[in-house]
């Protein structure tokens, strides 16, 4: 006779080596969120103020215009030929064209903003290599704010969409495979205590969360710099609020299919509409005023603003409540029914 | 005589149309300490009896008592007296055998330990293997090892050998008679008539949802009236008669000394014997006189099977 185990921790470990020891599932948990940061962070850098791509058209005086946009200024000059001209400005390789002569032409697009803007830079950079004057002497500071930057919009929103998807694989994907493999019906056949069983489903849901918010963020910060404006416990606390909650909903999915075929779709049909609705990528507040409403009521909004609250302006709770409670209520309303009517085989 | 399990008038009709009605009025009783077989073929209403028995399906009507406890009241305690292996449970396949065994044993508050249910079937040099890289029969052995570990006085295993191999299927006889040996009640189900021939106490030949025979394979063998089977081939000697099937007269075979039964099996005829010295000679004769050629001749020992083919009239595996 050996020292009884407790059954709980033994759930719960159980489903931790499953996890664990299974390379695919870490690498969707933990790898792929942080491969998204990389490239959407890549793609959408803020570069270093952008240079100002201009032609120079070879011709009498071209040298002096040349000399007067320097790249201490930023511009970025070439020359063009005449049959080129039309060519390079219409392709972007460069923003306007300056015909040199004794009067100057600028060709360009009023139509892109990066001409217009080229136009003021190019045209104030020649008049004062002309000799004008400023009437008064200026300074100019540049300081870009964290916070401002997409990869810092773009960091909360995966850890919300990681937030979702964990949930819904790893308790709704885990179970309908668990009954599929006849395990549930396994399980309920000897005296395990079902709410133990459920407990340490959810519970080594939560380690997991935890862990991968602080990877992410670890992550962000490490490479984007992207740092954490409120404290610690309010996004541990809002995450596994937000993991508890689509949990639930992942075992409302689960509670009667029989096939994981099935439910794979199912959670699928569930997750698009936030993938899309939810901002995850972009701000939800560009949808039409008509389904904001809706769209505010979806529980991965509810989990995206507020995870950007707590990480990019460090919001207090008080001002988070009504998306906790929106978490709450979708989380309960699904475990509530969820329990009703679930399948152990 | 103490019974681990009654069952009366058991009914179990799933929903549907038309409904299916798998299990039709079954009775059952099941003594203490015996290995009990229920025989039949797939779709008998074998697996459906067993785990209305094993608590997890709720009976139609019926009355079911086990242990002396029944699933309404007492489903606590039961759970934490009887073992159980279903049909065709696949365990986690990143977990190791080990660990398997210690996440089943931590359910019952008393038991055999991991090591010593792993030791109890064989898989003790296992014991770090994960389950996915196990065979079959090791697999089954594991079913097996999870349902000794709450150290059960009931075990249930459903199918246990169904698609192992003949060494798998032995190492699995051998566990299931030194459970026995050591006095636990085991219900096993199969469709394997040597396998219930050869482990169980008492049989219930189960079939369309009934019990069709009950008792122990010994006296079911010896209802057929006779304890041999003499089958036999003609030649196509009458090339004339060009019948696929036996165009042997019975009815005169029946007459012949020590044969019991008779009944045409394709082209060839079966008989059950008492005394297979006494009948042979004499259906030599007998088709001598009919100037027939024999093409085969073969005596065995009759077994469940022939039970089962004489109740029904079809083949246990014919499905």
């Amino acid at each position: 006779m050996s020292e009884r185990r407790n059954p709980f921790r033994e759930l719960f470990l159980a489903r931790l080596r499953e996890f664990v020891r299974e390379p695919g599932v870490l690498f969707w948990v933990f790898g792929f969120p942080i491969l998204l940061a990389i490239g959407l962070g890549l793609a959408f850098r803020n570069k270093a103020p952008d240079e100002i791509h201009v032609g120079v058209l070879d011709a009498a005086g071209a040298d002096e215009v040349v000399r007067a946009l320097t790249p201490a200024d930023g511009f970025h000059v070439e020359r063009v030929q005449a049959s080129d001209a039309d060519q390079v400005l219409r392709l972007g390789k460069v923003s306007l064209i300056v015909v040199p002569g004794r009067e100057y032409e600028y060709r360009l697009d009023p139509t892109r903003p990066d001409s217009l803007m080229a136009e003021l830079r190019v045209n104030d950079a020649l008049q004062r290599a002309a000799g004008r004057a400023d009437p008064v002497a200026v300074h100019t500071t540049h300081e870009t704010k964290p916070g401002a930057r997409y990869i810092d919009f773009l960091i909360p929103g995966l850890l919300g969409m990681n937030i979702m998807s964990g949930g819904m694989w790893g308790i709704g994907f885990v179970l309908v495979d668990m009954r599929s493999r006849k395990l549930l019906k396994r399980l309920v056949a000897t005296p395990m205590r079902r709410t133990h069983f459920l407990g340490a489903m959810m519970a080594s849901r939560m380690v997991m969360v935890i862990v991968e918010m602080f990877l992410l963020l670890l992550f962000g910060w490490l490479v984007f710099d992207v740092s954490l404006q409120g404290p610690m416990w309010h996004l541990a606390l809002l995450s596994v609020i937000g993991a508890c909650s689509f949990a639930s909903l992942g075992l409302l999915v689960a509670s009667r299919t029989p096939k994981t075929e099935t439910v794979s779709g199912l959670m699928n049909l569930v997750m698009l509409p936030m993938f899309v609705f939810s901002g995850i990528f972009f701000s939800s507040d560009r949808f039409p005023d008509a389904i904001q409403p809706v769209v505010k009521a979806l529980p991965l909004t509810a989990l995206n603003d507020g995870l950007r609250a707590v990480i990019l302006e460090g919001a207090d709770l008080p001002s988070q409540l009504p998306r906790i409670a929106i978490l709450i209520a979708w989380g309960a309303v699904s475990f509530v029914v969820a329990l009703r009517v679930f399948r152990w085989s | 005589m103490s019974h681990a399990i009654r069952c009366r008038s058991l009914v179990k009709t799933y929903a549907g149309r038309p409904p299916v009605e798998a299990v039709r009025g079954l009775d059952l009783e099941v003594r203490t300490g015996e290995c009990f077989g229920l025989l039949g073929p797939n779709g008998a209403g074998k697996t459906t009896t067993v785990e209305i028995l094993e608590g997890i399906l709720a009976p139609t009507s019926g009355d079911v008592e086990v242990l002396g406890l029944r699933w309404e009241h007492d489903e606590r305690a039961l759970r934490q007296r009887i073992g159980v292996s279903l049909q065709e449970t696949r365990f986690t396949d990143k977990l190791t055998v080990r660990e398997t065994l210690q996440l089943f044993g931590s359910f019952y508050a008393r038991g055999r330990s991991a090591d010593e249910a792993m030791n109890d079937v064989g898989l003790s040099e296992k014991r770090s293997s994960y389950v996915v890289n196990l065979s079959g029969g090791q697999r089954q052995r594991l079913a097996v090892a999870c349902a000794l570990v709450g150290d059960p006085d009931l075990l249930f295993l459903d199918e246990p050998t169904t698609g192992l191999d003949p060494q798998s299927r032995r190492q699995l006889w051998d566990i299931i008679r030194d459970l026995r040996g050591r006095g636990r009640t085991i219900v096993l189900t199969t469709h394997y008539m040597d396998e219930a021939e050869r482990l169980c106490d008492h049989v219930a030949v189960v079939d369309q949802g009934k019990v069709i025979a009950l008792g122990s394979p010994a006296e079911l063998i010896r209802s057929l009236g006779g304890d041999h089977v003499v089958e036999f081939a003609l030649d196509g000697a009458r090339k004339n008669e060009p019948s696929a099937k036996s165009e042997v007269d019975l009815e005169p075979l029946l007459a012949l000394p020590s044969v019991r039964s008779a009944r045409a099996e394709g082209p060839a005829v079966q008989l059950t014997v008492a005394e297979p010295h006494v009948a042979i000679p004499a259906l030599m004769e007998h088709l001598e006189r009919g100037s027939r050629v024999l093409s085969q001749l073969s005596t065995r020992h009759a077994s469940l099977e022939d039970v089962f083919v004489s109740l029904t009239g079809r083949h246990l595996r014919d499905e």
